[in-house]
């Protein structure tokens, strides 16, 4: 992969975001949560949707989360990916509510839908870490 | 002061397919623009001298308005080049026509997008935050193919379910001389066209291809002294459904089901009454979950619902009759509503619909809209 294309396509680090990046280097999915009402958001935003208060505490959650829908990408749009084609992404959402694009850092043959994932971190092609989502543990213990 | 009643009285298009035949000719957006706002003004007899309403959508409104000499409208508005700005640019017009702010209102949309190598995805009109493209994911197209993967595996929709409307929209674009695409195509030819977002193929997929679109509105009083037999706006009705992500966790059903409410109360039209459906079709799935939030299909089972010729020429309630956004043309929604006018003057030829009087457009996006329109 062309590594300087691939780190064009990964958000600035940011003060506001920041700690979600951290978190990810600590192996722990953080997330921005409204002190007033308790809602969790993602990504960062500067007030709660629900109440507009603007005070807000980042926080580790479960890591936990089903599989709403998945794609298998095929086109090549990002001259990053133009050698990972084809290849499968995942919509997950939180067990706290929101919903992320990932991909599965294991990849088993048959998905389904809202089947459980858990989140994992690793390195993307430049270095920086990101969370991706395993059906691993959680498939067997179901 | 008693709202007017409002009517499109003149509409303008391109000759799609001879555009896109002449693939090495590069088209500029204003030249287009201003072909089809003449076309539009000639099919109802006005001049830019009766325009006092300008919105222009996908391009600006300085330089069009100094290329075709229409230069001190009263009321002036750009709207961004998105799909969902179809409904919204009719429903500010009859707002302006309603409320008398303006007399004669010029919606005017063209794109160059072919000319200019637009893609809709990898950076390119990408609906998608920096949050997902590190993943690879990219492209309205492949938002819209997670909600199908969910939708068809939530309702058993085969394979296959999508043949059906690929080929309608072929069909119909074989019967409009304007079409990019006028070759039919079957159900094998469908399911041999490779993949662009697994589980969506390339022929689910709108066309990029270069054009414009206007037309005129104004209201009831007036158009009937014009040109042609006016078409009448019965009712108009919208919802929003605002998120950073184009994947609605059900399929814009729920905000649909509320602009239908609103739209049929308001028309006193209900969707059995409906004779052509104009379906914003920026990809196949959209038209599935169009038919259901809007009442015309049983929720979960549209892809049935269009299967044996339902919705084709000569069925129950024809649908994109003019070959839609994956044969006519990708107007983002604005050449569908001039379909919808041909239809209810009765000048669609070889794809006409008989005793056409009622004609709904609706566009299933982050803005949801609808209209009825009626032969005057």
């Amino acid at each position: 992969m062309d590594v300087a294309a691939y780190e064009k396509l990964l958000p600035d680090i940011t003060p506001r975001n920041k700690p979600f990046w951290d978190g990810c280097a600590a192996g722990e999915l953080r997330l921005q949560r409204c002190t007033d009402c308790g809602r969790h958001r993602f990504p960062d935003a500067p007030v709660c949707p629900q109440c507009l208060s603007s005070s807000a505490s980042w926080e580790a959650v479960s890591g936990t989360g089903t599989i709403w829908s998945w794609c298998t990408m095929h086109q090549r749009y990002f001259a990053a990916f133009a050698d990972e084609v084809p290849y499968r992404l995942v919509y997950v959402r939180l067990t706290e509510g929101p919903l992320v694009i990932s991909v599965l850092a294991d990849e088993p043959d048959e998905l389904r839908l809202d089947l459980p994932v858990r989140v994992v971190f690793r390195p993307s092609p430049g270095g920086r870490v990101i969370p991706q989502f395993s059906t691993g543990d959680l498939v067997t213990a179901a | 002061m008693a709202m007017k009643d409002v009517a499109i009285v003149g509409v303008g298009s391109s000759d799609f397919g001879r555009l896109y035949a002449n693939k090495s000719h590069p088209n500029d957006a204003y030249e287009l623009a201003a072909e089809a706002f003449k076309e539009a003004l000639d099919d109802c007899g006005a001049t830019q001298q009766d325009i006092d309403g300008l919105l222009c959508i996908n391009i600006k409104y300085g330089q069009f308005g100094e290329t075709v000499g229409l230069t001190a409208p009263g009321f002036v508005h750009d709207l961004e080049g998105t799909g969902r700005m179809s409904g919204v640019a009719l429903q500010e017009a009859y707002a302006l026509i309603r409320s008398g702010t303006a007399d004669m209102v010029a919606c005017v949309y063209a794109t160059n997008g072919r000319s200019a190598g637009l893609k809709y995805g990898g950076g390119d009109a990408d609906p998608a935050g920096a949050y997902d493209a590190m993943y690879g994911m990219t492209s309205t197209g492949a938002y819209v193919s997670m909600m199908y993967q969910r939708y068809s595996r939530l309702y058993g929709a085969p394979e296959d379910a999508l043949a059906p409307l690929a080929v309608n929209n072929r069909a119909n674009g074989a019967r409009n001389p304007i079409a990019v695409f006028q070759k039919e195509i079957d159900r094998d030819e469908y399911m041999a066209s490779r993949f662009i977002a697994e589980p969506l193929r390339k022929l689910d997929y709108c066309i990029i291809n270069d054009g414009a679109v206007a037309f005129i509105v104004t209201s009831a009083d007036r158009a009937r002294g014009m040109r042609k037999k006016p078409v009448k706006v019965a009712a108009t009705a919208g919802r929003a459904e605002l998120s950073r992500s184009y994947i609605s966790p059900d399929f814009y059903f729920s905000t649909s089901a509320a602009v239908a409410e609103d739209l049929y109360k308001k028309a006193g039209i209900g969707p059995d009454e409906i004779d052509c459906m104009q379906v914003y079709d920026n990809f196949l799935p959209t038209i599935l979950f169009t038919l259901e939030g809007f009442g015309h299909a049983p929720r979960g089972e549209s892809w049935e619902w269009v299967r044996d010729g339902r919705v084709e020429l000569g069925g129950e309630r024809p649908l994109n009759t003019s070959g839609g956004h994956t044969s006519e043309s990708y107007m983002q929604g604005f050449a569908l509503h001039v379909e919808a006018v041909r239809q209810l003057r009765g000048e669609a030829g070889d794809r006409q619909v008989e005793n056409c009087n009622t004609v709904q457009y609706m566009c299933v996006s982050p803005i949801v809209t609808s209209h009825i329109f009626t032969a005057e």
